[in-house]
C-alpha cells in the first residue's frame, strides 16, 4: 500500500481509540446482558465490548458452544457446502473483545430485580438487557407435528443437525420418491428459505434420483422473490416440483409422523422426506421475561430496538415485531449495531446516531444462478419502514447470475467475521 | 481530510497518472468511425459482425463475447487469464499480433499513444462496470461527470462516521479478501467519496451499493471519509 492509503477497516490507532474513550456515568461499570448468540446478539456484544473499549461489562448467555449459521444451510444440502464451514465459535469474543460468554441457557428474566437466571441457577444482574433468541415454533400449528417429530420429520429451519438430518435423508430416498415440504405462514425467518431449501433439493435430486418428486404445501398465496424462484424450477428441474397453494388445500395441511403421511385437502399421502417448517413465534425466553403480544412476537421501538414493554430491555433479530425488515440474519444484524449505538449512549455518554436499517438476502437457484432481494429502512414512530428496494430481474444473464452468486460468498463471509470476529 | 503532505503529493501524483492514461472521447469517437467501425459495432443494439461487438469490453475475457467468431489463439489466451483492461487494450491496438498472434484481427495497429488513448477512452463509454474499488483499472476515472466537485471539500464528522461504516462490513470482509464481494480496505478517501456519490446517480452500477450511496447525505459521505481518515 503507498503512502496515500488508509486502510477503511483497520485497527483504530492507539491515539484515536483514546481520543474517543468512552465517560463513564456515574461510578459502577454498566453491565449489559445479551441473550443469545446468533446474528443479533453476537454482533451487538462485539460492537459494545469493542466501542466501549472496556466501559461496559458485556455478558453474552448462550446456550450452544458452537454457533451454525441456518444460513448456507440450504447450500450445504445442495451439496455446495461444507456443514463444518457452517460453524462458528464465541473464543475471539471472549479474548480478542473481552465479552464474559456464558454456555449457559437463560430461563428466567425478573425484570424488577433486573436478573437474569440461567438453568444452573447463576444469576446476571443487568443495567440494559438484550433479547435475541432467535425463533421457537407455535405449538399445533401443522397438526400431526410437534418436536418430539422432528426426527421423523425435520424442520432443519435451526442451523446444524437438523439441517444434517435433513440432507441424510434426502440421500436415502427411493429412487422415484416423493419429498414434501410444509411451508410456513407468515411472518417467519428468511422468507425465500424454504424456497431456495426446494432449489436445493432439486439441484441434488436431479443428479441423484432424477425421477423424484418435490411436492411444497403453501398456506401463502404468494412468497418472497416468487418470480425468479418459479422460473427457476421450470428453467433448471422441469417437471420436478408442484406447489400446493391456500385455494388448493395447502393451508388445512397435517401430518403423520408415524406412517409418513401427509394430509392435503383430507387427502393422505404417503411421502418420502416430510420437512416440516411450522408456524414461528420469538424464542421462549421472550414470553418467559414478559416481552411479546399475542402473536408472538416482541415489539420494539423502530429507532432504539428497545422493546415497547421495558426500556432497559431490547429486543433483536427473528423475534421482533419492528415492521418491514424480513426476518434475516442481514436484518438481525443491522438492528443489532444501531442498538448497541443506543446502549452504548445510555450508559456512557457517547453520541446517539439515527438509526439506519438495511438488508439483502440472496439464493442460490441452480450452480452459479444465485439472484437476491434487498431495501433500506427507516425508522417511523410506529415500524421500521422500507424507503427504497431492489430485486434481481427474471431473464438476467447468466454472467450477472453468478457475480450474483458469488457475492453471496463475500456476504457470508463477510457478516460471520462481522459476528464472531 | 487528513492527509499527510507528502501523501498528498503522491495522492496527487498517481491521480494524474490514472487521468493521463484516458484520452478523448470525442476524438476517439472519430478514429472509431474511421478504422474500427466497419468491422466492430458498439452502443446500444450493437451485434458481433466481422468482429465482436465492444459493449462492455473492458474487464471481458478476451474471446469471450457471446456468439462472436474468434481464432482459437484469442479463446485459448482467455482461458489463460487475458482479459481487457487499460494496459492489454493498449496493447493489443498498438500491435494486434504482438499481443494475440494468430488474431483474426487484421489490423495494423494505431502506432500514436494518443490516439489509442482516445479510443480506449471512448471504448470505456459502453463499459461502465467498474468491477473493483476503488476506482481502478480496468476502468479508472477521475471525476465522473454529473457529481458537483464542492461534495469532495465538505468537512465530516469522523465518529458519525465510524457508526456509519459498521452498515459495510456486513458485506465487504474486514480482512481485506475480495471473495465476491469488493474489498475496501485501504481505500483512498478521494477515491471512497468520488465512488459513493457515482453510486448515488447510479454510474456505478450495482443495486445494493446504489440503494446504501442514495440514502446517505453528502455530509454522511463526508463523515465515511473523515472516518477513514482517523485509521491507520
Ligand atoms: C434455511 C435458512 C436460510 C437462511 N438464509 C439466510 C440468508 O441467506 N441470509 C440471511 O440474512 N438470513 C438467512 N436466514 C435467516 C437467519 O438465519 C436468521 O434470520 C438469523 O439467524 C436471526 O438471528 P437472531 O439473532 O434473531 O437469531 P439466531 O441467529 O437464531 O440466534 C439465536 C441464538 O440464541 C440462542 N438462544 C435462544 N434461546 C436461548 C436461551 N434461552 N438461552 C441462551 N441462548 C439462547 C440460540 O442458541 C441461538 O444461538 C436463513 C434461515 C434459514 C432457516
Amino acid at each position: 500500500m503507498g503512502l496515500n492509503r488508509r486502510v477503511f477497516l483497520g485497527t483504530m490507532s492507539a491515539a484515536a481509540a483514546a481520543l474517543s474513550a468512552p465517560r463513564v456515568l456515574g461510578q459502577a461499570r454498566p453491565r449489559v446482558v445479551v441473550i443469545g448468540g446468533g446474528c443479533g446478539g453476537a454482533t451487538l456484544s462485539r460492537y459494545l465490548a469493542k466501542d466501549s473499549a472496556g466501559a461496559i461489562d458485556v455478558t453474552l448467555i448462550e446456550a450452544q458452544r458452537s454457533y451454525n449459521t441456518c444460513f448456507f444451510g440450504n447450500l450445504y444440502i445442495g451439496g455446495f457446502w461444507r456443514i463444518e464451514d457452517t460453524a462458528f465459535g464465541y473464543a475471539k469474543l471472549a479474548t480478542d473483545y473481552g465479552v464474559n460468554v456464558v454456555h449457559e441457557f437463560a430461563v428466567g428474566v425478573d425484570r424488577d430485580a433486573k436478573v437474569v437466571t440461567t438453568g444452573s441457577g447463576a444469576t446476571f444482574g443487568y443495567d440494559r438487557l438484550v433479547v435475541a433468541p432467535g425463533i421457537d415454533f407455535k405449538e399445533g400449528s401443522v397438526p400431526g407435528w410437534d418436536l418430539s417429530a422432528q426426527d421423523a420429520m425435520p424442520h432443519a429451519y435451526k442451523g446444524g443437525t437438523q439441517v444434517q438430518l435433513l440432507k441424510a435423508q434426502i440421500a436415502a430416498m427411493p429412487q422415484g420418491g416423493v419429498f414434501a415440504m410444509v411451508a410456513p405462514p407468515n411472518p417467519y425467518r428468511c422468507p425465500p428459505g424454504p424456497y431456495e431449501r426446494v432449489c436445493m433439493v432439486a439441484h441434488l435430486l436431479k443428479q441423484s434420483n432424477p425421477t423424484a418428486k418435490i411436492l411444497i404445501a403453501d398456506p401463502k398465496e404468494s412468497f418472497s422473490k416468487q418470480g425468479l424462484f418459479e422460473e427457476a424450477w421450470e428453467r433448471h428441474y422441469p417437471g420436478m416440483i408442484t406447489r400446493i397453494g391456500p385455494d388448493m388445500g395447502g393451508k388445512a395441511v397435517e401430518v403423520r409422523p408415524d406412517t409418513m403421511e401427509i394430509v392435503i385437502d383430507g387427502e393422505a399421502q404417503e411421502v418420502d422426506v416430510c420437512n416440516v417448517i411450522p408456524a414461528m413465534r420469538a424464542g421462549n425466553i421472550a414470553a418467559i421475561a414478559g416481552l411479546t403480544n399475542e402473536a408472538g412476537w416482541v415489539p420494539v421501538d423502530p429507532a432504539t430496538m428497545a422493546t415497547r414493554a421495558d426500556g432497559a430491555v431490547f429486543a433483536l433479530g427473528d423475534s421482533t415485531q419492528q415492521g418491514d425488515m424480513p426476518k434475516s440474519g442481514f436484518s438481525a444484524n443491522s438492528q443489532a449495531k444501531v442498538a448497541a449505538n443506543v446502549i452504548r449512549g445510555q450508559l456512557t455518554g457517547s453520541r446517539i446516531f439515527p438509526a439506519k436499517y438495511s438488508n439483502t438476502c440472496w439464493s442460490l437457484l441452480a450452480p452459479e444462478d444465485g439472484v437476491k432481494v434487498g431495501a433500506s429502512y427507516e425508522p417511523t414512530p410506529e415500524k421500521i419502514a422500507s424507503v427504497e428496494s431492489f430485486v434481481s430481474q427474471k431473464g438476467e444473464d447468466a454472467d450477472l447470475r453468478r457475480r450474483t452468486y458469488e457475492e453471496s460468498l463475500g456476504w457470508y463471509a463477510g457478516i460471520t467475521a462481522d459476528m464472531f470476529g | 481530510m487528513r492527509l499527510g503532505l507528502a501523501a498528498a503529493a503522491v495522492f496527487a501524483a498517481t491521480a494524474a497518472t490514472a487521468a493521463d492514461r484516458l484520452g478523448d472521447v470525442e476524438k476517439g469517437a472519430a478514429i472509431f468511425a474511421q478504422q474500427c467501425r466497419s468491422c466492430h459495432e458498439i452502443g446500444e443494439g450493437a451485434r458481433n459482425r466481422v468482429g465482436p461487438q465492444l459493449n462492455g469490453i473492458f474487464d471481458r475475457k478476451a474471446g469471450t463475447a457471446a456468439g462472436a467468431t474468434y481464432s482459437r489463439n484469442m479463446v485459448r489466451m482467455g482461458s489463460d487469464g487475458l482479459h481487457w483492461t487499460l494496459a492489454t487494450l493498449d496493447a493489443y491496438l498498438a500491435n494486434p499480433r504482438a499481443l494475440v498472434s494468430g488474431t483474426r484481427m487484421s489490423f495494423r495497429g494505431l502506432q500514436d499513444p494518443a490516439d489509442r488513448a482516445d479510443v480506449i477512452a471512448f471504448l470505456r463509454e459502453y463499459s461502465a462496470m467498474p468491477q473493483n474499488i476503488p476506482e481502478s483499472a480496468p476502468t479508472a476515472r477521475k471525476t465522473p461527470p454529473g457529481i458537483d466537485p464542492a461534495v469532495l471539500d465538505i468537512k465530516g464528522d469522523a465518529e458519525y462516521g465510524e457508526y456509519l461504516a459498521q452498515e459495510c462490513t456486513t458485506c465487504h470482509q474486514r480482512d481485506g479478501s475480495d471473495r465476491g464481494i469488493p474489498s475496501i480496505t485501504g481505500w483512498p478517501e478521494e477515491d471512497f467519496v468520488i465512488a459513493m456519490h457515482s453510486y448515488k446517480v447510479d454510474l456505478r452500477p450495482h443495486p445494493v451499493m446504489q440503494m446504501m450511496a442514495k440514502r446517505l447525505s453528502d455530509e454522511e459521505i463526508a463523515a465515511l471519509a473523515a472516518y477513514f481518515g482517523t485509521l491507520d
